[in-house]
């Protein structure tokens, strides 16, 4: 069922334009002033961080050529035998990896058992007391913002060189992101259960166990994992610093221009890296949709 | 008021202590809030223990030992002091000027990934591109360029680029590309069918869709998430001289190793109070963004 549309009168067209030109004008002049105020500050910065688009350009084939010798050759006739030739070290890389898997989970684990004991101080609902919920807060913070590469650069002249380095300072570095997290997710709770406990004339510690953790075990699980992803991330590079796992390989590799190695452990960090997302996606995804079943 | 809280909580002990002395009588009258679930509390208990026990064995792979920690700490305790007072000992122009440049790379870095990623986002958006092959295979490229570290980015830019700022700004725009594109495409898919389809429905074409129809929608959600990632990219800045891509990392490095402690916390400091400057300021522009898509 076609309808023809009737076409709007020359003058009715003009009044509309004009009257949209208007409305959106004010829009328009807002817009246009924060492009200027985003030019100038480009400008500045590339000023600052020695951009050479020029150098760029000149080089951009360099990574094009970086990229293709880190290609190995692999011929279809000898396709086992140039692989193990790729992977010629796979078992002295793959223990590295699982290291770094490790110092991950180590430092993730330790970082949210010290996140869990302060976030009840942090959260607002729960403590009362202003300086205890200042000091927590500003403990946390710190340990966030201090990056965990300098704690890594710091431990590994304290505690010597090795993975032990860089599982505290992902430790202290985690303990400050979820720390936050966690206080957050405990400052959203319902408050009805927490008010129904110190009612029944339970201690703070009982209200705590009873009332808070049954709420937020969930979230904190889920904010764990993520957690635990970015860890994976960081402990990757823990060894340009020297603090263990696959980073120092990595390093010697491209530092020394091993080519085709730079690509075989860049390959398994990428494969590992996303191997752990997927996994720990499906896991949040099925603690969430226990959180919303409660 | 000290007077109050000790009634207060003798009334307290009062319900407690009454409510325990009919423990008995309260078990046998609510037997379902008594009650346990054993194959709840089992699984829980199941999945502590099996990560405690991980944990342990991850430890005794790790080479980790009480003898070492306890050393360190006591080094660690040394540092403290031989960090007090925090001087910059006439470095604070060379100091301020790395900060500057750390600003830089992370504005120009963040920046750059955002406008790459912008119009590539659509292309991974199903609502957009319903064709699975194309947003499937943009979704695993995202991936692969998130999944790659920052430093590693570093590394990489430098061979080509050089050592320097330069290699910095392009590493953060490579590792915030793939984060981009993953944020951006969710929020496009997480829109309101409706405009576009009105948009459709009075005759615009697939651009109008998109520009009328999506971008209003998705620009205050992906503004306030570039800001967001401007606030985290000024941290990650701060670490990308550690491999010589410029910033304020190369004296935080070479500081600690000839262990200038005092000059060590003083950058530190500095650090965390450009940070939280900046995170001042991105919050409040977060808030005038999304208030404002709030009034539209």
């Amino acid at each position: 069922m076609a309808t023809a549309i009737a076409k709007l009168p020359d003058q009715q067209a003009a009044a509309l334009r004009r009257a949209y030109a208007q409305s959106v004008s004010a829009k328009r002049m807002k817009l246009l002033a924060a492009l200027a105020v985003l030019a100038i500050l480009i400008v500045i910065s590339a000023q600052m961080a020695d951009v050479r688009l020029g150098k760029l350009v000149a080089n951009i084939g360099n990574f094009g050529s970086f990229i293709s010798r880190t290609l190995p050759t692999i011929t279809f006739d000898n396709f086992f035998g140039d692989i193990r030739a790729w992977y010629w070290n796979f078992g002295g890389w793959f223990r590295l990896l699982v290291e770094t898997i490790l110092i991950a989970y180590l430092g993730t684990l330790l970082g949210g058992v010290i996140a869990f004991c302060l976030c009840f101080f942090a959260a607002a609902n729960l403590v009362r007391h202003k300086t205890t919920r200042f000091v927590a807060r500003r403990v946390l913070e710190f340990c966030r913002t201090v990056p965990d590469i300098v704690f890594a650069l710091i431990f590994v002249i304290a505690f010597g060189l090795g993975p032990m380095a860089g599982v505290l300072a992902l430790t202290i570095h985690t303990a400050g992101a979820l720390g936050k997290l966690f206080a957050e997710v405990v400052e959203n709770i319902d408050m009805k259960p927490v008010e129904g406990l110190a009612a029944t004339g339970a201690s703070w510690l009982q209200t705590v166990r009873f009332a808070v953790l049954p709420q937020v075990s969930a979230g904190f699980a889920s904010y764990g994992l993520l957690r635990f992803e970015i860890n994976v991330r960081g402990a990757g590079v823990m060894g340009f610093v020297g603090a263990g796992g696959i980073g120092q390989e990595f390093l010697i590799a491209i530092r020394n221009f091993y080519y085709t190695d730079v690509s075989a452990i860049l390959l398994m960090i990428i494969v590992t890296v996303i191997l752990i997302d997927l996994g720990t996606e499906q896991i949040r995804h099925r603690l969430i949709g226990m959180e919303r079943m409660r | 008021m000290t007077s109050v809280s000790t009634s207060l909580d003798a009334g307290r002990h009062a319900i407690r202590d009454a409510a325990i002395a009919d423990l008995g009588g309260l078990r046998a009258r609510h037997p379902a809030a008594f009650a346990t679930s054993v194959g709840k509390r089992v699984l829980t208990i199941g999945i502590l223990v099996a990560a405690v026990l991980l944990a342990l064995g991850a430890m005794v792979w790790l080479d980790f030992s009480l003898v070492r920690i306890w050393n360190g700490l006591h080094r660690l305790g040394q540092f403290a002091v031989l960090m007090i007072p925090p001087m910059p000992e006439g470095r604070f122009e060379a100091f301020s000027i790395a900060l500057g440049e750390t600003l830089a790379i992370a504005f120009l870095g963040t920046l750059t990934a955002a406008i790459l990623a912008f119009p590539v986002a659509f292309l991974a958006a199903k609502n957009v591109i319903p064709n699975i092959f194309v947003h499937f295979g943009m979704r695993r490229t995202f991936d692969v360029f998130r999944s790659v570290d920052t430093l590693i980015w570093a590394l990489m830019w430098i061979n080509v680029v050089g050592l320097g700022p330069f290699a910095g700004v392009l590493a953060i725009a490579c590792a915030d590309f793939g984060a981009f594109g993953k944020l951006f495409s969710e929020a496009i898919e997480a829109t309101d069918n409706k405009a576009v389809e009105g948009i459709a429905a009075s005759g615009g074409g697939k651009a109008h869709q998109v520009r009328f129809g999506l971008v209003p929608q998705v620009f205050p959600v992906i503004a306030s998430q570039v800001l967001y990632f401007f606030e985290s990219n000024t941290r990650s800045a701060t670490i990308i001289g550690i491999v010589g891509a410029g910033g304020v990392g190369s004296y935080l490095t070479e500081l600690i190793r000839v262990l200038e402690l005092k000059q060590v916390a003083f950058l530190i400091l500095m650090i965390l109070v450009t940070v939280a400057i900046i995170d001042f300021v991105s919050s409040k522009l977060r808030m005038a963004v999304i208030g404002k898509s709030k009034m539209v």
